[in-house]
C-alpha cells in the first residue's frame, strides 16, 4: 500500500535533483529551464498527495492551474532563449554573465 | 569725554574719546606732518600708477593713529594700534611687485606681531584684574592692586602690576621699534619716502612712546618696570646709532638714526620723564619728517637714486633740500638753538639726575649717542651735498614745488619749536591731566626760568661740546681726509663686520627662530595634516570603504546558478529559523 509519505518523498527527490541541476549546471541554459519544470512537477506531486489524502479536490483544480502556468513560463522561456541566442550565438551559462560585480 | 557703553556678560564694554592734553599734542604732531607729507606726495608720486591708492593708505592711517591717540580705553588703543601696522604694512608693500618690499613687509607684519601678542596679553592681564578696560577706572585703582601678585610657577611670582607694565611694554618695543624687535624698521625704508617720514619716522613709531607716556600711571608704580624699559631704551639708542655709521643707503642712515632717537624717547620715559620724551617726541617728528622728504627730494632729483656713495658735491644743485637738510640736521644733533637741542638736553639732563637702577648706565649710553648721532648725521650730509660733484649729476635740478613746499614748512618748527614750548611742556604742567610724573625739580634738578637761561645752562654740561666735536671728526672723515674710513674700517674689521651684519640679529632670526617655526610647521603640515587628516581621516576613509566593496563586489559573480544557490540556501536558512522557531529553540 503506497502510503502519503511514499509521494511526499518521490517529491522531495525530484525537487532536489530540480535544484542540484541549476546549481551544479556548468553548461546549457535549457537545462536550468527543465530542471525548473522539474520543481514545478515535485510541487505538484504534493498537491496531488495531499488531494488524494485529505480528499480534497481544490489541490488537483490547482495542479491544473499550474501547468497552465508552467506552460506558459515554458514558452515565454524558449522565446527569450532564441533571442538571447540571436544576440550572443551562445547559450552557454559560463558566459552569461553581464550581472557580474 | 564722550561715553557710549553696553553691558557685555558682566563686565562693561565701552568706546569713546579721550582729548586732553597729551591726545592734542599728539594730534598736532599727527595732523601737521600728515598735511606736509599729504602736500609732499602730490610731487613725489604723480608719475607713479599707484597715485590714487597711496592716497587712500595715508589718509587711513591718519585716521588709525588718530583713533589710537584720542582712545580711552585699551580696546581702541589695540584697534588704533593694529589699524597703524596694517596701514604700514600695505605701504611698505606698496610697490608690490618687488621682491624686497614684499619680504620687507612680511618681515615688520611678523615682528609686529610679536610685540602685539606681548600688548594683548597685558590689555588681558589688565581685564582679569579691573574687570574694565577704562584708562580713567584702571589708573584711578592701580595703586589698589600694587601688592597683587601673579604666579608664574610654584617658585616664581611677580607683581601683577610689574607684569602688566612688562607686557604693556612689549607691545611698545615691537611698534617702537626697540632692540631685539627692532629689526623691520631698516627694511621698511623699502616704502615710498613720503610713508618713511610720515609713518617710520614721525608717527606710527613713536606711538610705543606715546602709550608708555599714556600708561604712566602704571608705570610709575612698578620701578622694576621702569629699569627694564631704561636698559632697553638705552641699548636701542647707543647699539642702532653705531649701525648707522655703515650704511650707503640714504634712507637706512636716517632709519637707524629713527631708531636711535626713538630709543632716547624711551629712556625718558624710564627715568620717569615723560614730558620730556613727549617733548623729543615732538621735535623729533619734525625734524625727522624734514630729513626724510628731504631725502626724498634728493631721491627724486637723482631719478630714484639711493646710493650716497653716487652722490656727492649737490649743494649748489640742491640750494633749498641743501639748507633744509643742514637744519634738521643740526636739529638732529642737537645743535644750540634748534628744537632738537631743547629736546635732547632736557631728556639728558632728566637721564643725569635719575636715581633708578642702571640709570648711570643709560647716562653714558645716552652721551655716547650724542656723539654717534652727529657722526653718522653729518656723515650722511657731507657724503650726499659736499665733496665733488659726480658727472652724471651735472643736469641735477631743484624738484617741483610741491615737495620744496613741505621742506619749508618743517624747516620752520625744526628751527624754532624748541624756544615756546619747553617751559610749558616739560618743566611746567601742561600735561598734568594726563600724565602721572614727579614734579619737574626731582626729575631734572633744575630750576627752570626762561630757554634763554635753559640755553645757557646747557652750555656748562657735555651734550654740546660732544655734538660739536662730533661734526668736526666727521668733517674731517668725510670732507678732508678721505681714506681715513676706509683705513678705519679695514683695522677694526672685525667689529666693521658686525656692524656691516647688524650684530647678525637678522642672521639669527632667520637661521633659529624662522627655521625653527618652519621646520615646526612643516612637520605639523606633512604629519598633521597630510598624515593624519588628508591621508587617515578624510582618503583614508574613503579608501577603505572602497576597498571594502570592491571585496563584497566579489560575491556578484554574475552566474545565474551563483544566484540560485544562495536563493535556496536563503530560504533553507529562513525554514530552519521557522521550524526551530515552532519548537522554541531560538528566539
Amino acid at each position: 500500500m503506497l502510503t502519503l509519505q511514499s509521494y511526499l518523498s518521490l517529491a522531495a527527490i525530484i525537487f532536489a535533483i530540480g535544484i542540484i541541476g541549476i546549481v551544479i549546471n556548468r553548461k546549457n541554459i535549457i537545462i536550468v529551464m527543465m530542471c525548473t519544470e522539474l520543481l514545478l512537477i515535485s510541487v505538484n506531486f504534493n498537491f496531488i498527495a495531499f488531494s488524494y489524502f485529505n480528499q480534497d479536490i481544490a489541490g488537483q483544480i490547482f495542479v491544473f492551474f499550474i501547468l497552465t502556468v508552467a506552460a506558459a513560463e515554458a514558452a515565454i522561456g524558449l522565446a527569450i532563449l532564441v533571442a538571447l541566442y540571436r544576440n550572443k550565438k551562445s547559450i552557454d551559462v559560463q558566459e552569461l554573465r553581464t550581472l557580474r560585480n | 569725554m564722550y561715553t557710549l557703553g553696553y553691558q557685555l556678560v558682566l563686565k562693561t564694554l565701552s568706546i569713546g574719546l579721550l582729548v586732553d592734553n597729551l591726545t592734542v599734542s599728539m594730534m598736532i604732531v599727527v595732523n601737521f606732518v600728515s598735511l606736509m607729507v599729504h602736500i609732499y606726495t602730490i610731487g613725489y608720486m604723480h608719475k607713479d600708477p599707484g597715485y590714487h591708492r597711496f592716497f587712500c593708505y595715508i589718509s587711513l592711517f591718519t585716521f588709525a593713529m588718530l583713533s589710537l591717540v584720542m582712545s580711552n580705553n585699551f580696546l581702541q588703543l589695540f584697534f588704533g594700534w593694529e589699524a597703524v601696522g596694517v596701514m604700514s604694512y600695505l605701504l611698505i608693500g606698496f610697490w608690490y611687485t618687488k621682491e624686497s618690499a614684499i619680504k620687507a613687509n612680511f618681515k615688520a607684519f611678523i615682528i609686529n606681531r610679536i610685540g602685539d601678542m606681548f600688548l594683548i596679553l597685558g590689555i588681558a592681564l589688565l581685564f582679569s584684574i579691573f574687570g574694565t578696560l577704562d584708562y580713567e577706572y584702571i589708573f584711578n585703582n592701580a595703586e589698589s592692586i600694587t601688592s597683587n601678585t601673579v604666579v608664574l610657577s610654584s617658585s616664581f611670582e611677580i607683581s601683577s602690576l610689574t607684569l602688566a607694565c612688562l607686557l604693556l611694554f612689549g607691545g611698545a618695543m615691537g611698534k617702537s621699534a626697540q632692540m631685539p624687535l627692532h629689526v623691520w624698521l631698516p627694511d621698511s625704508m623699502e616704502g615710498p619716502t613720503p610713508i618713511s617720514a610720515l609713518i617710520h619716522a614721525a608717527t606710527m613709531v613713536t606711538a610705543g612712546v606715546f602709550m608708555l607716556a599714556r600708561m604712566s600711571p602704571l608705570f610709575e608704580l612698578s620701578t622694576s618696570a621702569l629699569s627694564f624699559v631704561l636698559i632697553i631704551g638705552s641699548i636701542t639708542a647707543i647699539s642702532t646709532g653705531l649701525l648707522g655709521l655703515v650704511q650707503y643707503d640714504i634712507k637706512r642712515v636716517i632709519a637707524y638714526s629713527t631708531l636711535s632717537q626713538l630709543g632716547y624717547m624711551v629712556v625718558a620715559a624710564g627715568v620717569s620723564a615723560y614730558s620730556a620724551s613727549l617733548f623729543h617726541l615732538m621735535t623729533h617728528a619734525f625734524f625727522k619728517a624734514l630729513l626724510f622728504l628731504a631725502a626724498g627730494s634728493v631721491i627724486v632729483a637723482l631719478h630714484h637714486e639711493q646710493d650716497i656713495r653716487k652722490m656727492g658735491g649737490l649743494r649748489s644743485k640742491l640750494p633749498i633740500t641743501y639748507i633744509t637738510s643742514l637744519i634738521g640736521s643740526l636739529a638732529l644733533i642737537g645743535f644750540p638753538g634748534f628744537s632738537g637741542f631743547f629736546s635732547k638736553d632736557a631728556l639728558i639732563e632728566a637721564v643725569s639726575h635719575s636715581s633708578v637702577y642702571a640709570s648711570d648706565f643709560a647716562y653714558y649710553c645716552v652721551l655716547i649717542g650724542v656723539l654717534i648721532t652727529s657722526l653718522y648725521t653729518f656723515r650722511l650730509f657731507f657724503l650726499v651735498f659736499h665733496g665733488p660733484l659726480k658727472d652724471e649729476n651735472i643736469n641735477v635740478k631743484e624738484p617741483q614745488l610741491s615737495i620744496l613746499i613741505p621742506l619749508i614748512l618743517l624747516a620752520i618748527p625744526s628751527m624754532f619749536i624748541g624756544w615756546p614750548t619747553i617751559g610749558p611742556l616739560v618743566f611746567d604742567d601742561f600735561f598734568a591731566n594726563s600724565i602721572i610724573q614727579p614734579s619737574s625739580n626731582d626729575i631734572f634738578g633744575y630750576q627752570f626760568t626762561d630757554s634763554y637761561h635753559f640755553l645757557t645752562h646747557s652750555l656748562s654740561g657735555p651734550v654740546v661740546y660732544i655734538a660739536i666735536f662730533g661734526i668736526l671728526v666727521s668733517y674731517l672723515l668725510y670732507v678732508i681726509k678721505k681714506d681715513i674710513p676706509e683705513k678705519l674700517s679695514q683695522t677694526f674689521n672685525p667689529f666693521y663686520k658686525v656692524l656691516i651684519n647688524k650684530y647678525y640679529f637678522d642672521h639669527l632670526y632667520e637661521n633659529i627662530f624662522a627655521r625653527l617655526f618652519n621646520n615646526l610647521s612643516n612637520s605639523l603640515w606633512n604629519n598633521g595634516d597630510i598624515k593624519i587628516i588628508d591621508n587617515f581621516i578624510v582618503n583614508g576613509t574613503a579608501h577603505r570603504v572602497g576597498r571594502f566593496s570592491s571585496r563584497v563586489r566579489e560575491l556578484q559573480s554574475g552566474y545565474i546558478y551563483h544566484y540560485a544557490l544562495m536563493m535556496v540556501l536563503g530560504l533553507a536558512l529562513f525554514l530552519a529559523w521557522v521550524v526551530f522557531k515552532s519548537l522554541g529553540l531560538v528566539i
